[in-house]
């Protein structure tokens, strides 16, 4: 069983422990020291803290939700809410495009799903190369707190399956707290939205799974 | 000597009751707002996000840019808006106060932006200040080694006193007043240290212990905010 609580930069949150030093922690003289606000697991062997606030740091391998700010002669240039853009190249769309017809595939303000291949000191390299990614056609896109995603996630995906579930929705979730819902008719949608947001918003109460159906019994049209 | 009386009725190392209120400004990635007396500061932070202008970029580590500002209706007598030398000086100076806390060797090219509004202004404005911009740092979810908190010692006539109000800055009978704003990290690190005034060596050492005892009890009250998100948290009443 581990414990958690909220704790702030700064707070020794153990003294004088064996325990390893996680994530946002480190160990001096035996004492575990936090380094971000959020909140702190405490087991025997490892004590971490997970934040809850702040803005998106992109990580390689996550799966974002961005839009196209500009086309370039060789790419295009991806805003996904991260502190730099995100760069998708030629090289990384698994189709045959022309030279000159880059804005036929996406155009400025298009929406799409990609994930990050890469990161250096140039840039954030992005790529649509596997299922499911690519430019995003029909559905609505829900902006939510980045550190709530995996809430929404939940324990492999269980949360998600259940929305999807219950509303009849496909749902993309980007690791940059953008969620695109697709359905056959708006009012599913807006459900799932609606069932989105409910969770970001009670995402620290303990037994989230069991409040969410009882949430949709009671907002089942 | 006689028994110094404050003109508020306060003890010497008695603080003005102070609030504290995190998370107030929906739009900002982390806000606060320190109340200490009648001076109130709110603190809203952005960023990480990228250095506009390119050529102040620093690719060995995070700038962090503050922006302190007292808004007109703030003061007794209208102020002008904008930004004015005194403005422009206690800006850097909360940047200087506030960067050893936090850990920008994390986003090399990148800047955080931090902007302190002034509403109501009573004398501490720069302490009440860098105590919420510390707070919303720590909102922001921004890598930090230490909570900073902050108060000014002062010195009236002859007597060592803690967070001088207007009335006692304007203090004009003896040797007349002294401010010393103190920053210091919980462990006890002083990161900002001004002095307005005269004071000896030893009066000087006592104030800034007396300034230590009371960021001891700012930094409960930070804590407390911290933890109770979007709840206002009052120091206790004596």
């Amino acid at each position: 069983m581990t414990d958690r609580q909220i704790v702030i930069p700064g707070e020794i949150i153990a003294e004088n422990t064996e325990a390893l030093p996680g994530e946002n922690t480190i160990k001096t003289e035996g004492k575990i020291i936090a380094q971000k606000y959020g909140l702190a697991e405490i087991s025997d062997k490892l004590i971490k803290v997970i934040a809850l606030s702040g803005a998106y740091v992109p990580r390689r391998g996550n799966t974002i939700i961005g839009e196209v700010e500009n086309v370039l002669f060789n790419g295009w240039l991806i805003d996904f809410g991260g502190a730099e853009k995100g760069f998708l190249s030629l090289m990384e769309v698994p189709m045959y495009v022309n030279k000159d017809g880059l804005e036929e595939v996406m155009k400025i303000g298009d929406m799409l799903t990609a994930k990050i291949w890469n990161i250096n000191k140039r840039g954030t390299d992005l790529s649509i190369k596997s299922r499911g990614l690519g430019k995003i056609e029909g559905g609505i896109i829900v902006k939510i707190n980045p550190n709530k995603v995996p809430r929404v996630i939940g324990k492999e995906g269980s949360m998600v399956n259940l929305i999807k579930e219950k509303t009849g929705c496909n749902l993309t979730v980007g690791q940059n707290g953008f969620v695109h819902i697709k359905a056959d008719s708006l009012e599913k949608e807006l459900l799932a939205k609606q069932a989105v947001l409910f969770i970001e918003k009670n995402s620290m109460n303990n037994g989230l799974t069991e409040d969410i159906n009882k949430w949709f019994e009671e907002n089942k049209q | 000597m006689t028994e110094f009386k404050r003109m508020d009725g306060r003890k010497l190392t008695e603080m003005r009751p102070v609030a504290a209120q995190v998370g107030i400004i929906p739009n900002a990635d982390g806000s606060a707002m320190f109340k200490s007396g009648k001076t109130i500061a709110y603190a809203a932070v952005y960023g990480p996000k990228e250095h506009h202008p390119r050529n102040q970029r620093n690719p060995k580590k995070g700038t962090l840019r503050c922006r302190y500002n007292m808004i007109s209706f703030s003061v007794n007598d209208r102020i002008r808006p904008g930004p004015s030398r005194r403005s422009t000086e206690i800006s850097k100076i909360t940047e200087w106060a506030l960067a050893p806390a936090l850990m920008l060797e994390n986003f090399p090219g990148m800047v955080i932006d931090v902007h302190i509004n002034i509403i109501q202004a009573d004398a501490g404005t720069r302490c009440a200040g860098i105590n919420a911009a510390a707070m919303a740092l720590a909102h922001a979810g921004l890598p930090m080694n230490d909570m900073i908190s902050s108060v000014s010692a002062g010195k009236l006539d002859k007597t060592l006193v803690i967070d001088l109000d207007k009335a006692e800055e304007d203090f004009e009978e003896g040797e007349g007043p002294t401010d010393i704003p103190v920053s210091m990290t919980h462990s006890g690190k002083v990161t900002h240290l001004q002095l307005d005034g005269k004071i000896n060596k030893e009066e000087l050492k006592e104030a800034i212990n007396m300034a230590k005892d009371a960021c001891e009890e700012i930094y409960k009250i930070q804590k407390e905010a911290l933890k109770n998100v979007g709840k206002l948290i009052e120091g206790d009443k004596k």
